[in-house]
């Protein structure tokens, strides 16, 4: 059987062991309908899923199955299909705590993705527990989504932005944040896996530390939560934050995971139907958790179809993918190498299914356009993080990113696709 | 200076060139040979006033008036849009003002290049476009005026 305990397993070990597990890519293949698209004339080569994920047949029946046969709105109908709703809604709720191994269900609170999740506890906690003088560190490898929330609720309140610094590789500076981390700090915010560098972080060590000077810890779990294991209790986040889009399942839905006592303090971040208790135009009180926080109709379609996409990955194994996925990287990083002029920005120990390059004397814009006409989607650009790029001294990088559904053949068809483009370009 | 085409003759002539690609490659490879046959832009223009900024590349551009005639110069740091850049170059420049403001341009999709003018590609060409425009826009105001 497979070592699930290895996040990022290297050399030949991993071939062997790909092989000796019951994977077929194939078989999963089957699962994903647009796989069999054709682009430019070509089959689709997907290499964008650090972007958003192909969705699973499942999903896509669950989210028709609920407009077809028990659509209504949750929680206050007293009629058959509300129920039914409103079951599988709270039944996502269940499917999303043990996913990320919660103490609590009420700890899950649905918001629309990353984005929103991290807005709120920019608002909501940031806002009124900062004041001037005080610190928030993110890291230097955050996507703009983790660093406008907290520049804003820096002019409101007067806290200061610390950034940990990125070494050649793309990892953390870790004895920069160790002095970065004093008692002034009252918010650490960083990513686990970077979307651009594919650099998995050592969160556990950022957690521990921080909660030593008293802050608070968020976690920006976008990237990390489709490949890496994840037990927010073992990791003692105070908040986590995950896109459904990024899993498998649809956009427009993510969580907000924050510990009990924390999302007890904290005022609403919007206020609305759902979310209050009793309403008076001189008083209003507000709703238990989770409810306090997921004001007006949720996305009900949505999360329900989330859980689809969860119940799929968990029945594949997450383990089992990763090693999948990690066998990918490590070959097309092989194989990348081998491109004269190449490099590869992020070439952290540690990584996700993330293969980020620049070609000496060619734009990212061409190679992607190039790539696109040989079927192959892959990312260009800053990906959001233009602090980062400026710190590699690039505008921006080719990013190919793996899922579950990817083939060796498929990095084979951007090899050739790339070799045909530089030809061109240069 | 009679010979000069029209900008709907010069868009059907470029029409006509790319009708002879059977495939997406032999169009890309055209572009890019006309991306590299561009003539660079002086340093000295590559200001940020002259700057078209998209997402992921940059055009610089300036224009200018001649006898009635607006001329413009332009170049991108990406290949592929310095290609197109070229041959919105070549429909536009050297025409009227009111000629160019009334430029229907539909060649971009007639050689199925449409897709570089969607908010996706956000590389500046759409931008480039509104910008050669207005220049156009703001000579014949201010002949309007004289």
């Amino acid at each position: 059987m497979v070592n699930s305990a290895s996040l990022c397993l290297c050399g030949e070990k991993m071939i062997q062991t790909l092989e000796h597990t019951a994977f077929d890519v194939q078989a999963i293949r089957q699962h994903f309908p647009v796989l069999n698209r054709v682009v430019k004339g070509k089959p689709l080569v997907y290499f964008d899923n650090a972007a958003t994920t192909q969705k699973p047949q499942v999903v896509i029946d669950a989210l028709a199955d609920y407009y077809k046969n028990y659509n209504a709105n949750i929680h206050r109908g007293i009629h058959s299909l509300a129920e039914e709703a409103t079951a599988a809604y709270e039944a996502t709720r269940d499917t999303v705590q043990q996913f990320i191994h919660a103490k609590e269900r009420e700890e899950i609170i649905f918001t629309r993705g990353v984005t929103e999740s991290i807005n709120l506890v920019a608002y909501t906690w940031a806002r009124t527990n900062l004041k001037a003088g005080d610190e928030i560190i993110i890291s230097g490898m955050e996507h703009h989504s983790n660093i406008v929330p907290w520049q804003l609720i820096g002019e409101m309140t007067g806290a200061k932005l610390k950034v940990i610094p990125v070494n050649d590789s793309g990892e953390l500076i870790m004895e920069e944040f160790h002095q970065l981390l004093t008692e002034k700090v009252k918010l650490v915010s960083v990513v686990h896996a970077s979307n651009s560098l594919g650099t998995i972080n050592p969160v556990k060590e950022i957690i521990d530390a921080a909660h030593k000077v008293g802050a608070v810890v968020m976690i920006d779990g976008a990237q990390s939560t489709v490949h890496l294991d994840i037990d927010v209790q073992e990791l003692d986040c105070d908040f986590f934050a995950i896109s459904s889009h990024k899993v498998y399942g649809p956009t427009g839905i993510g969580v907000l995971y924050g510990k009990r006592a924390l999302l007890e303090a904290m005022p609403p971040f919007m206020g609305g139907g759902e979310m209050i208790k009793d309403v008076s135009f001189e008083k209003t009180t507000w709703n238990d958790l989770p409810y306090k926080f997921e004001a007006g109709t949720p996305n009900i379609a949505d999360t329900v179809a989330l859980k689809a996409a969860l119940d799929f990955v968990s029945g594949i194994g997450k383990a089992t993918i990763r090693q999948h996925e990690d066998a990918l990287l490590k070959y097309a990083t092989e194989q990348l190498q081998s491109i004269d002029g190449i490099r590869l920005i992020g070439t952290a120990k540690q990584k996700v299914s993330v293969a980020s390059y620049v070609v000496e004397g060619v734009h990212p814009q061409d190679l992607g356009i190039l790539l696109d006409n040989q079927g192959v989607a892959v990312r260009t650009g800053h990906h959001c993080t233009q602090p980062l790029m400026n710190r590699f001294g690039i505008p921006g990088t080719t990013r190919a990113s793996f899922a579950m559904y990817n083939t060796k053949e498929e990095v084979d068809v951007m090899i050739a696709g790339l070799h045909k483009a530089i030809k061109l370009l240069r | 200076m009679s010979e000069i085409k029209s900008i709907a003759e010069t868009e059907e002539e470029i029409v006509d060139e790319f009708s002879l690609f059977d495939s997406w490659d032999e169009k890309y490879e055209y572009i890019i040979d006309m991306g590299k046959k561009l003539k660079p832009l002086e340093d000295e223009h590559k200001k940020d006033e002259n700057k078209i900024k998209g997402c992921q590349s940059t055009v610089w551009m300036v224009s200018e008036l001649k006898d009635g005639k607006v001329y413009y110069r332009a170049e991108s740091d990406a290949v592929i849009v310095k290609g197109l850049v070229s041959m919105l170059i070549r429909v536009l420049s050297g025409h009227a003002p009111q000629e160019i403001i009334n430029a229907k341009l539909d060649f971009i999709d007639k050689i199925g290049m449409k897709q570089h003018l969607a908010q996706t590609r956000s590389n500046g060409l759409l931008s480039m476009v509104k910008q050669m425009k207005l220049d156009a826009t703001v000579y014949q105001a201010k002949a309007g005026m004289n």
